[in-house]
């Protein structure tokens, strides 16, 4: 167990500096989510109070977009030069590959929303900075829940043909109930409400989303890359 | 034998089905405040109870199929889910109907319809994901995976549809009290009987279809290695 954990930290941090060095996925999602971010402005014309009626909606339309962009690498970057069965072959169990996947697509998810999230509120004036914690709460437990569902059907697809269209058709079905929840609190958030009542209502389905799939994707990820 | 069940299967639904057919249609009378509309509910609901039924069976053939590696669960999930997924469709479009009858519109965003619709999507992406996998072994293990996936969706997509104030336009008594005339009883199980008859029937056909599907395949490899 702790030298599965050990053996994922070195995974992820394997995947950082190649990202980091790289800037492929980092790179291309951040610039595809501003590019949707200024898309927006053109698609509404809103007055003040309905813009912060669906800035929630807005975000994190945003941010599923520009994780699907980030964990489709997540398996692909292996593919070149057989690193992917290297890999499998190693002796790292499965689950440990997969979590260091998933904790490195987290980082550079959540680096994206932290550059989009300013933008989005010099873009379109909104104040993002009021109830900023419970933000970076609801952040972190939604891009858990979109970096885990998403590793795991990237190593789902990828081997398959039309990968790159594969997994958003089966990766946002299963999202829905996550960005119901997220949108919701990231709107009242935004609006200025404190954390109670339907917040803390759709901050339990975030946590239950991601322990659900959290734990099913540990569980079942030996099936999957070893086919 | 498989050919001798379908035929009894496809028989003892026409048998449950066409007396249903004359009762729903012929002998019930008009509901009070609906008028005819509402015998839509002898196939929306019995629709949308064995479209549950079909995915639950599916969930637990992926799994088997996980733990014994034998493809005749595989056949059978993928058999389900595509006789699911159109149960649901049938149910979406008979509920659309109903709606624009009673309601005045298509489409309104509740809280079972958007929940059906989810479902549909799901396993929409796993009927989609399928035929892109080429071998077979992968193609079967995937697909149990995303079958699992999609099923561990369903109780979180009702959990969120009922985060925020949502309206259900949905009657009071389908919802929470359950009352239906007693004289619907029995009309409305046996629906669910002959939707449930004829499907069983047609998995059986589509698992058919998917086994004669994977010999033609093995052979063809065959061919080509020779």
């Amino acid at each position: 167990m702790k030298r599965g954990l050990i053996t994922a930290l070195a995974i992820a941090k394997k995947d950082l500096q190649t990202e980091l060095r790289t800037k492929e996925s980092i790179n291309a999602s951040a610039s595809f989510a501003l590019v949707i971010l200024v898309l927006f402005s053109f698609a509404f014309d809103l007055g003040r109070e309905e813009l912060y009626a669906i800035a929630g909606g807005l975000l994190w339309l945003v941010f599923s977009f520009a994780g699907a962009l980030i964990v489709n690498r997540s398996f692909a970057r292996e593919l070149p030069n057989d690193c992917l069965d290297v890999l499998i072959a190693s002796p790292a169990p499965a689950w440990s590959i997969f979590l260091g996947k998933s904790v490195a697509a987290f980082f550079l998810l959540f680096i994206v929303e932290l550059i989009s999230l300013p933008v989005f509120g010099l873009f379109y004036n909104i104040h993002w900075t009021q109830n900023f914690p419970g933000l970076l709460l609801v952040m972190a437990l939604a891009t858990w829940g979109i970096t885990v569902v998403g590793t795991a059907f990237s190593a789902v697809t990828v081997n398959i043909r039309l990968r790159e269209l594969m997994l958003p058709v089966l990766l946002y079905p299963i999202l829905i109930p996550l960005l119901i929840g997220a949108m919701g609190t990231t709107t009242a958030l935004l609006q200025g409400e404190p954390m109670s009542g339907e917040a803390i209502a759709s901050l339990r389905l975030l946590i239950g989303f991601d322990v659900i799939y959290t734990s099913l994707a540990l569980y079942m990820i030996e099936f999957i890359l070893i086919v | 034998m498989r050919e001798k069940a379908i035929y009894l299967l496809a028989i003892l639904a026409a048998l449950v089905m066409i007396p249903n057919l004359k009762t729903v249609f012929m002998d019930l009378p008009d509901e009070a405040m609906q008028g005819a509309i509402y015998r839509i509910i002898f196939i929306h609901v019995p629709a949308a109870i064995n479209a549950q039924i079909f995915f639950t069976v599916s969930l637990i053939t992926s799994i088997l199929f996980l733990v014994k590696k034998n493809f005749v669960w595989d056949s059978i999930s993928v058999s389900c889910i595509e006789v699911g997924t159109m149960l649901v469709l049938v149910n979406l479009v008979t509920g659309s109907i109903w709606g624009r009858n009673q309601w005045g519109i298509w489409w309104a965003w509740d809280l079972r319809m958007t929940s059906q619709l989810m479902c549909f999507l799901l396993y929409l992406g796993y009927l989609l994901v399928r035929p892109a996998i080429a071998e077979p072994t992968q193609r079967a293990t995937l697909s149990a995976f995303v079958a699992i996936f999609a099923y561990a969706d369903i109780p979180l997509v009702l959990m969120a549809i009922r985060l925020p104030n949502v309206r259900t336009q949905h009657p009071g008594p389908v919802l929470e009290t359950g009352t239906m005339a007693k004289e619907f009883h029995a009309p409305f199980g046996l629906g669910v009987l002959a939707v449930f008859l004829i499907c069983t029937a047609l998995i059986l056909i589509r698992q058919h279809q998917e086994t004669a599907q994977r010999e033609i395949d093995s052979l063809r490899r065959e061919l080509h290695s020779i």
